[in-house]
């Protein structure tokens, strides 16, 4: 029974002459070989040179502010219940009077900690935030000595301050919104 | 005392010294070793005798082959000196006996040759470079030259004889 | 005591010493190089740029490498043999070494009135001596092997001893040949003979092939790297080994290719003749400008058989051992058998 066209039968005729030398072979080899010295170099020289992420990667997490710089998270739990890895934990904290600048809601998180050596990158944190407060970006986690550098407190996590570091902000919002962009393009297709 | 001289008595005591200590060696791959060191030290000598083709070739030979399959199977039988086996006390007794006698023919022999008032130093003597050897080789010593060869060749054809047995 | 001072051509001893420095430094700078020419090569035939980091081009990477290797730590293994252990790499290095005292680098040049010739030592049996030293080094593989006390170590020993020692046959057959045709065993005079006619590759192709070939396998080089064969059989005989004892193996083998290719350049492509069929005196420059020509000559051949070593290494997969076995025995040898009776043949029917 024949399933496919494409099987192929192996020869499995004694050598002739001519290839029993296996010369003429080894010199048709070198000359491919040869020729490969002059062709384009496939290699990305990666810290000069980055390759284009897919549209759909998954890096490191950002936590996202608003337009005048106050956090978006108000720690509900929900990337954390959401986390298939167990690697959140957060601490929740009532805003006190004063602090309207820093928190957008009454409730924010005090402690906000992913464990990136436990993390799988799935995103589905972002998927469950219902406050538009965690991304994840197109950054990878560098290496490390330590465990205890791997699991990222707020100080790593959230983004820079629109005011007070526009530069940095803008930049890290780029990603989260061509994300944004996209998971819209993703939803109407 | 020239050059020549200082050199001829530096490698023949460093041939006594590598034999002595070959003979006397616990470990055999030490033996082998100091047996290559021999080795050198009688190509030192021929070239002195201005012999470069004989030095050379008991370089390949003995040094470079025949050592080598002697190290292979002394490697390869792991000979330690814990395991080796003990000798009968009179078989070493026999062998000095033995030994003795053959050392006090050879000094005997040697008193009685010409070949101690004959001078053995030869510098710049053409006969050990290879024209002159190829020429004797093939015109005064054809026949033990030719039954040489003869001889290595049944000693090919048994080996191949013993190693094609085992099919 | 004072005779045999006065005895002496210091000037001579002088001159030769400063060579032998010389070619020995070079030697090891080119064998540096080519470490770092071989990962060029391979990365460009892999469609990769190689090392580019340290230095311009990466151009230092030779210098990390030995660095690295110096710092690593060293190890003798307890139940070694302490004092072989460090012999065999010593003898390795050694007796790659020696093989550059017979090879004519250049023609003379004329220094302060003296006439120097650029060949540290013109025996009348230099090519023997090549081959000496060359049985000579599968000491420095079967003694570090033997002491490292470990039996895939052993194992590996074993696999290089006797595959130097097999080809050695077939080389030294081809070489037959070729001694008939030119009719001298010294290096020198052979490259001379060569200066004026035809080179030697010319009358000998099939006999330099097979000394080609087995120039690979004396080198351990792909596709006969089987003593090594690091990515199958845990490294042969240096597994024990580290740092810069383990550097000076390696070594041993880039040295052994440089050589190797400086032998089969004088043998078989004229050593330091520029052009075939051509009398280059006819150009009438100096002696010295001639014998600086020369050598670069005898050089861009050296670089070239590098090259190809190198080329066939990236190409070609590695023989199995009875395969390797069975091209040495069964095919080189009565191959070149064969070339040394055609070759007595044609001298016989030339010559009557």
């Amino acid at each position: 029974m024949q399933l496919t066209n494409r099987a192929k039968s192996v020869d499995r005729r004694p050598l002739s002459l001519m290839e029993k030398i296996y010369l003429p072979a080894i010199f048709k080899g070198m000359g491919i070989t040869f020729s490969h010295i002059f062709k384009k170099k496939v290699t990305i020289n990666y810290p000069e040179e980055t390759r284009p992420f897919s549209p759909v990667f998954r890096g490191l997490h950002i936590l996202n502010r608003d337009e005048e710089g106050r956090e978006n998270c108000t720690a509900c739990g929900l990337c954390a219940v959401a986390c298939p890895a167990e690697a959140i934990t957060m601490d929740a904290a009532e805003r006190l009077p004063g602090e309207e600048h820093l928190y957008r809601e009454e409730k924010y998180a005090a402690k906000y900690e992913i464990n990136m050596l436990r993390c799988i990158f799935c995103g589905l944190c972002e998927e469950a935030c219902p406050k538009d407060a965690i991304y994840l970006t197109e950054t990878f986690a560098p290496a490390n000595y330590s465990r205890k550098s791997f699991i990222y407190g707020k100080d790593n996590l959230v983004i820079p301050h629109p005011k007070e570091n526009s530069d940095a902000f803008q930049k890290a919002k780029g990603l989260i919104d061509e994300r944004k962009e996209k998971a819209k393009q993703e939803k109407t297709a | 005392m020239n050059i020549t001289e200082i050199l001829f008595w530096f490698l023949s005591a460093l041939a006594l010294t590598g034999a002595l200590m070959m003979v006397t060696g616990k470990n055999p791959v030490y033996s082998v070793l100091w047996l290559i060191v021999v080795f050198f030290a009688i190509s030192g000598h021929y070239i002195l005798l201005n012999a470069q083709f004989l030095a050379i070739v008991n370089l390949i030979v003995y040094a470079g082959a025949i050592m080598v399959l002697f190290l292979f199977v002394i490697m390869l039988m792991n000979l330690n000196a814990d395991n080796e086996p003990q000798k009968n006390k009179w078989l070493k007794f026999a062998g000095l006996i033995a030994g003795g006698s053959l050392l006090l023919i050879l000094v005997g022999a040697l008193r009685q040759s010409d070949a101690l008032r004959t001078q053995a130093l030869q510098t710049g003597g053409e006969i050990g470079l290879i024209h002159h050897l190829g020429k004797v080789l093939f015109t005064d010593y054809v026949l033990p030259f030719e039954l040489t060869s003869i001889l290595f060749l049944s000693a090919i054809v048994g080996a191949v004889v013993i190693g094609k047995k085992g099919d | 005591m004072n005779s045999i001072l006065l005895s002496v051509d210091w000037a001579l001893v002088l001159e030769k010493t400063l060579f032998i420095a010389f070619i020995i430094s070079i030697s090891l700078v080119i064998a540096m190089y080519t470490t770092y020419g071989e990962r060029k090569i391979a990365a460009w035939i892999q469609d990769r740029h190689g090392p580019n980091r340290a230095g311009p081009f990466g151009l230092l990477q030779p210098l990390a490498d030995g660095l690295k290797l110096f710092f690593k730590e060293e190890i003798i293994p307890n139940s070694s043999n302490k004092f072989l252990f460090i012999l065999g790499p010593s003898l390795a290095m050694i007796t790659a070494m020696l093989t550059g005292a017979v090879i004519p680098w250049g023609d003379k040049i004329e220094i302060f009135g003296r006439s120097i010739s650029l060949q540290i030592a013109d025996v009348n049996i230099g090519i023997l001596y090549v081959f000496g030293v060359v049985s000579l080094g599968v000491y420095g593989i079967m003694i570090g092997a033997w002491a490292s006390n470990n039996k895939f170590s052993l194992m590996g020993g074993l696999r290089a001893a006797s595959q130097i020692i097999s080809y050695e046959l077939a080389m030294g057959i081809a070489l037959i040949a070729l001694l008939m045709t030119s009719g001298t065993l010294s290096l020198g005079e052979m490259v001379r003979q060569q200066q004026t006619g035809g080179w030697n590759f010319f009358i000998q192709p099939l006999g330099f092939l097979i000394f080609l070939i087995c120039a690979f396998a004396e080198c351990n080089r792909t596709p006969f790297d089987l003593a090594e064969a690091e990515n199958e059989l845990i490294g042969g005989y240096h597994a024990e080994y580290s740092s810069m004892k383990l550097g000076f193996y390696l070594f041993a083998e880039y040295i052994n290719m440089f050589i190797s290719s400086a032998v089969m350049a004088s043998l078989y492509f004229g050593g330091y003749d520029i052009i075939p069929f051509y009398d280059e005196s006819a150009w009438g420059l100096s002696v010295n400008t001639m014998a600086v020509l020369g050598a670069l000559a005898l050089f861009v051949k050296i670089l070239l058989l590098i090259f190809v070593f190198m080329w066939v290494r990236w190409t070609i997969p590695r023989f199995r051992y009875d395969q390797l076995m069975n091209l040495g025995w069964k095919g080189l040898i009565p191959l070149a058998l064969f070339n040394m009776l055609i070759t007595a043949a044609f001298i016989l029917f030339l010559r009557k």
